[in-house]
């Protein structure tokens, strides 16, 4: 009989487990929505499956973005330079070398990644902050943009077409338009980046980015090798806007100058995070979410737009002006984003 | 900052005050003769490349003349970066609106272009104020990815509504008794003069109103030291709307003065832009001469660069020349350390 009373609390204290740290409990929301959405693309009709797959593209960049510029406060305006070389680094290999996107995807991750690391030791070694580094990372953008549209390697303003294949297939990222292929792919794309985005955070390297973030001075004297974590923050970034990159391309089988390098990819990249919440690890999901729905929305208004708004038919520029009230609304009301505004109002 | 000794930044900048004029005088000097050395030196490479001293002549008196235009665009963005620290993104959208409204004018009434400029500048004026007042005034001592934040928002919300109310279609103001003249081989369009001496006229009045009158003393005043400026009775807060108005203002101006040179669109705003962020940055944020001056060097650099690269990549050039001042001298190649 004692064994028994001395059993029962024991197994009571089994039951009551141990808070989940922080990172398991995201990785534990993150494989929770990544399940919700597994069926979306087969409930959902095409024309939101279409949209469905350009939020994940969204989450993508926004991740991305984020990383370098929330986690890191490195605030990047050129985010098309990462895009770009991974659109046009896998869109060269599959048109010329007829190698696999798959491949094409890391060869331009590991691309973008080295001119992220290239431009990124320069702007660090010569100190550019806030707005100069912004305007730099701006430059070397539009200066790829340039090149690419004036170097015949690269089809110069042409572009590159993906060559269409019989049939479906996983190795070339090719699958019929309406297939639910290209969602999945995309979320496993995106669930990984929103993985490793947590992973990142968490590691040692993502505190000594954080840290140098809120005072580099003090980190610096500490002892935390601010360089090479810079480096490797604005290197992750780059990565995953490159893949972004490869698997828009795929998805809408061209890629031109203006839409793999243009000054609106590098917006895009940052209007998500900035709704969602800068810095956050949420913040880019609901961003894009919104931003992606949003330009749905809009696009529906424009088609069959209501009386009043008859005035706008087949014109241009809604979804942008919507976007661009949100963005302006946000930043005024909500400066920490939604995410952001939400967590802080939690721990209050 | 990994590579500064923790001292270094924290050390406040002193140098002995009486030798102090002398010494920036001969750095300046010392800059402008680089500056002059490395121009001769691009042009008699264009000439090498071009192998006719004609091309090189007409490029270098367009470029002049264009970067008239470009230093009266970067003037108002200067007057805000330097006076405001805001990242005006919004000012090639505003230079836009002010192009339509100018282009509105000239097709509804018939009226001269450069007339519109009685109603371009004022409006610009007040929709700079109310555009401060109502967006950007909040935000003041906030982060500067904020402020950029908003007007790269701005920027995005009236370029739309202009694509939106007056469609992408690319319209073209006529300048009523536009002639062309040659100078010395080189063909010169009225309108580009016009525009030219039009930008050296403004910069003129600028310099004044900055310089010798109390507003510009309070303005300066307040870009030195707002707390400071704020103890001597100064409203800090109506200075910055003042001089952002001004700023937005001087696009009106060059709106006017730049409709028969350029193809409106609503997007136009995007391109000058860009090249009014190298202007202000190559002359100093802040400087209104030195935005003249560098609107001058960066109309050279197009021009050349389309000598050796070819038509497309004119802007490369550019760009190359503004990394390496954001590398080299961000304080811009006649500013002084802050």
């Amino acid at each position: 009989m004692s064994t028994i009373t001395i059993a029962a609390p024991a197994s009571k204290e089994k039951v009551k487990a141990p808070p989940l740290r922080p990172q398991n409990r995201q990785y534990a929301i993150l494989a929770l929505l990544v399940l919700i959405a597994i069926p979306l693309p087969l409930i959902l009709p095409a024309a939101q499956g279409a949209v469905a797959v350009r939020i994940l593209i969204f989450l993508l960049m926004a991740v991305g973005w984020n990383i370098m510029s929330g986690f890191g406060g490195m605030f990047s305006f050129g985010h098309a330079a990462y895009f770009g070389l991974g659109a046009y680094t896998s869109a060269y290999l599959l048109v010329k070398q007829n190698v696999s996107p798959w491949i094409g995807m890391l060869a331009g991750m590991a691309v973008a990644a080295a001119v992220a690391v290239l431009i990124g030791y320069f702007s660090f070694r010569y100190k550019l902050q806030g707005a100069y580094f912004a305007l730099a990372t701006f430059a070397f953008a539009e200066m790829l943009r340039l090149i690419v549209t004036s170097s015949a390697f690269a089809n110069k303003s042409v572009g590159f077409s993906v060559p269409l294949i019989q049939g479906s297939s996983l190795w070339k990222i090719q699958f019929p338009a309406d297939s639910p292929a290209y969602f999945w792919v995309a979320l496993v794309l995106a669930g990984a980046a929103v993985a490793v985005s947590i992973g990142f955070l968490h590691s040692r390297a993502g505190r000594y980015v954080t840290a140098i973030r809120d005072d580099e001075l003090a980190a610096s004297s500490l002892g935390a090798p601010v360089m090479r974590h810079k480096l490797m923050t604005v290197a992750l970034s780059a990565a995953i806007t490159a893949v972004a990159g490869a698997f828009y391309t795929q998805y809408y089988l061209f890629v031109n100058p203006d839409l793999g390098f243009g000054s609106a990819i590098s917006i895009q990249a940052i209007v998500p995070v900035v709704i969602g919440g800068i810095g956050t690890i949420w913040g880019p999901v609901v961003g894009a979410i919104i931003v992606g729905s949003l330009t749905d929305v809009t696009a529906t208004l424009l088609r069959t737009p209501p009386g009043f708004l008859g005035f706008l038919q087949g014109r241009s520029g809604l979804d942008v002006v919507l976007y661009a009230v949100l963005l302006i609304l946000i930043v005024r009301l909500l400066p920490k984003g939604i995410v952001g505004t939400l967590v802080t109002r939690w721990r209050r | 900052m990994s590579e500064l000794s923790p001292g270094a930044t924290l050390a406040p900048e002193f140098s002995p005050p009486d030798d102090t004029k002398a010494k920036q005088r001969k750095a300046f000097l010392g800059r402008a003769g680089v500056v002059a050395v490395v121009l001769v030196v691009a042009i008699v490479v264009a000439l090498l490349q071009s192998g006719s001293g004609l091309v090189v002549w007409q490029s270098v008196v367009t470029g002049i003349l264009t970067g008239g235009l470009y230093g009266l665009i970067a003037m108002g963005l200067t007057l805000i970066f330097g006076v405001l620290d805001i990242v005006n993104f919004a000012h090639g959208a505003l230079l836009a609106v002010a192009m339509f409204i100018s282009f509105g004018m000239v097709a509804g009434t018939g009226m001269h272009p450069y007339l519109t400029l009685i109603v371009a500048v004022p409006a610009l004026f007040l929709i700079g104020a109310a555009v401060h007042r109502g967006l950007l005034s909040g935000s003041a001592g906030k982060t500067l990815e904020n402020q950029l934040l908003i007007t790269l928002g701005l920027s995005l919300l009236l370029e739309n509504l202009l694509l939106m109310f007056f469609g992408a279609e690319p319209r073209s103001i006529a300048l009523p008794g536009d002639f062309q003249f040659s100078l010395l081989g080189a063909i010169v369009a009225g309108s580009r003069l016009y525009a030219f001496l039009g930008a050296i006229l403004l910069g003129a009045v600028l310099f004044w109103l900055l310089r010798r009158t109390r507003l510009g003393t309070a303005i300066r005043a307040v870009a030195a030291h707002g707390p400071g400026a704020e103890l001597v009775g100064i409203n800090v807060k109506r200075i910055h709307t003042v001089t952002f108005a001004i700023g937005t203002a001087c696009a009106g101006a060059a709106a006017a003065l730049a409709g028969p040179l350029v193809t409106v669109t609503p997007t136009l705003g995007e391109q000058f832009n860009i090249t009014a962020f190298v202007v202000v940055v190559l002359g100093g944020m802040g400087n209104v001469v030195g935005a003249l001056v560098g609107g001058l060097l960066i109309g050279l650099v197009e021009q050349l660069t389309t000598i050796y690269l070819g038509g497309q990549s004119s802007l490369l050039g550019v760009f190359v020349v503004f990394v390496l001042v954001l590398f080299l001298r961000p304080q811009g190649l006649f500013g002084r350390r802050a």
